[in-house]
């Protein structure tokens, strides 16, 4: 393990309540300021790998270190689940208050920003994202593109140095695929990304690897 | 929108009363409810419906929808309400059948009436105009337990999930040619449709909270305080603290019903 790791995975076994073994010994690591492609198949695992990582999912064993501590226990990961952020593959997840701003200032409000200053930073976050405009907008009634920039807002609001998406561009046009595309490498965040999408990948990743058979290999 | 939608969307109304603080109004709506019930002559009860009718009809002009959420309630009692006279034993009106209609159980039955319809009336004049946000910043401010407050606010967000999820299922159902009917497959089909919602809404919630822990959730909402009441506020209070007197003093200057 170097020191500048952001994430490191070794031999990860997971396997789904029904019985389905999906990680089968994965290793994996994340550098700083990179942004690494995770392909694979449906149903191979990739989300779950994700969410093993923010501590969501038990894995059966391995070891998983984030931003050079070791995560294993629920009071483990919740140290750092703050400064990772996971955008879900279906926005309609992430969204559950009833405004957009009310959303975005749901994350800084829980590291205990006072109000005042939470709305400050949703309101910088939305407008970083080109979504000036939006904070009174009812979170249901938007677009899926709209739903993706502003899930991505509620992720970014809380600072995050390491950010997973997963499956980003599902179900976007390419107008909003090209803007996240340009936010995207503007941000001087670490990633993983999930996509099947490879002209997304080729413009934004910076390495690949391919999930296949419950281990990861260089793709 | 319809139902349990509305409370999420943020309120936009600028009647006189919606500038009123939530504290004050939740405060209001309990302490009316609380003297209402506890009243047993008719005219203190029919002037605070008269009232809080009067009030609903300025918070908000859609009478339809009121008057239906007030019908939709006493369809509830109704039953109760037409078996009362009935069963309280007392002086006969009059005999239907073998059962004797008595004074005593009409009474009641009119006070009963009158008290759900006050209580509902006020709910809706005084808490009916406050969307979800301003309701829990409401009931926190009130020193409403945080828990329940929580719990609160999801089942409002959640109810909302189902419906929509339901409403999905259906549309999908519907663009396969299924017509409910009364046959087996209409019932199985409907309790497929059932069994799904449940697995999928169960699944979502899961999603949700997942979705919030990555948020740093720890188990209470932040609804952010409130700001210091203001000086209509306390006018509101004022008014509200004599209405309520001289609702009581109408109590004791009538004779009771019963």
């Amino acid at each position: 393990m170097s020191a500048a790791d952001l994430i490191t995975v070794k031999n990860l076994h997971f396997t789904f309540p029904t019985g389905r073994k999906v990680l089968n010994g994965v290793d994996l690591y994340l550098r700083t300021g990179e942004r690494l492609a995770l392909i694979g198949a449906n149903g191979a695992g990739k989300s779950s790998l994700l969410h093993c990582l923010m501590g969501l999912v038990t894995a059966e064993n391995g070891e998983i270190a984030i931003l050079g501590s070791r995560c294993e226990t629920e009071s483990e990961f919740r140290a750092v689940r703050g400064r990772v952020g996971l955008l879900f593959q279906d926005s309609d997840d992430q969204l559950f208050c009833p405004t957009v701003l009310e959303d975005v200032m749901f994350g800084p409000l829980n590291l205990g920003q006072s109000r005042d200053d939470a709305r400050k930073i949703a309101m910088q976050t939305l407008a970083d994202l080109g979504l000036d405009g939006f904070e009174a907008r009812i979170t249901y009634q938007l677009s899926g593109g709209e739903k993706r920039l502003v899930a991505l807002a509620t992720v970014l609001a809380m600072s995050p140095e390491i950010l997973l998406l997963d499956e980003a561009t599902n179900g976007l046009d390419a107008d909003v695929e090209q803007r996240l595309i340009a936010i995207l490498r503007s941000l001087s965040q670490a990633m993983v990304i999930i996509s099947h999408d490879h002209l997304f990948l080729d413009q934004v990743a910076t390495r690949s690897v391919r999930l296949q058979d419950g281990v990861i290999s260089k793709a | 929108m319809i139902g349990a939608t509305n409370v999420l969307v943020p309120s936009r109304s600028n009647s006189v009363l919606s500038r009123i603080d939530p504290r004050c109004r939740l405060l209001a709506a309990l302490a009316l409810i609380v003297t209402a019930v506890s009243f047993s002559s008719w005219q203190p009860l029919a002037m605070l419906v008269l009232v809080a009718a009067i009030i609903t009809g300025f918070a908000k002009p859609d009478w339809s929808r009121k008057l239906k959420m007030v019908l939709t309630m006493d369809g509830f009692i109704l039953v109760m309400l037409t078996m009362l006279p009935f069963t309280v034993p007392g002086d006969v009106i009059f005999t239907l059948w073998v059962f004797d209609a008595s004074y005593q159980g009409l009474f009641q039955a009119v006070l009963i009436a009158l008290k759900a319809n006050a209580a509902v009336l006020v709910l809706i004049a005084l808490v009916g105009g406050m969307d979800a946000i301003l309701l829990g910043r409401g009931l926190q401010g009130i020193y409403v337990p945080a828990k329940l407050v929580t719990l609160f606010m999801f089942t409002i967000r959640y109810i909302d999930l189902l419906r929509r999820e339901y409403l999905r299922l259906r549309v999908a159902m519907r663009a396969r040619a299924f017509v409910a009917r009364n046959n087996r497959h209409s019932w199985r089909s409907f309790g497929y449709l059932l069994g799904m919602l449940l697995v999928r809404s169960h699944d979502r919630s899961e999603r949700i909270l997942w979705a919030m822990k990555c948020r740093a959730y720890h188990g209470h909402m932040h609804f952010g305080s409130l700001p210091r009441l203001s000086p209509q506020d306390y006018l509101f209070a004022s008014a509200l603290i004599l209405f309520t007197a001289a609702l009581i003093g109408l109590e004791v200057a009538c004779p009771p019903l019963i």
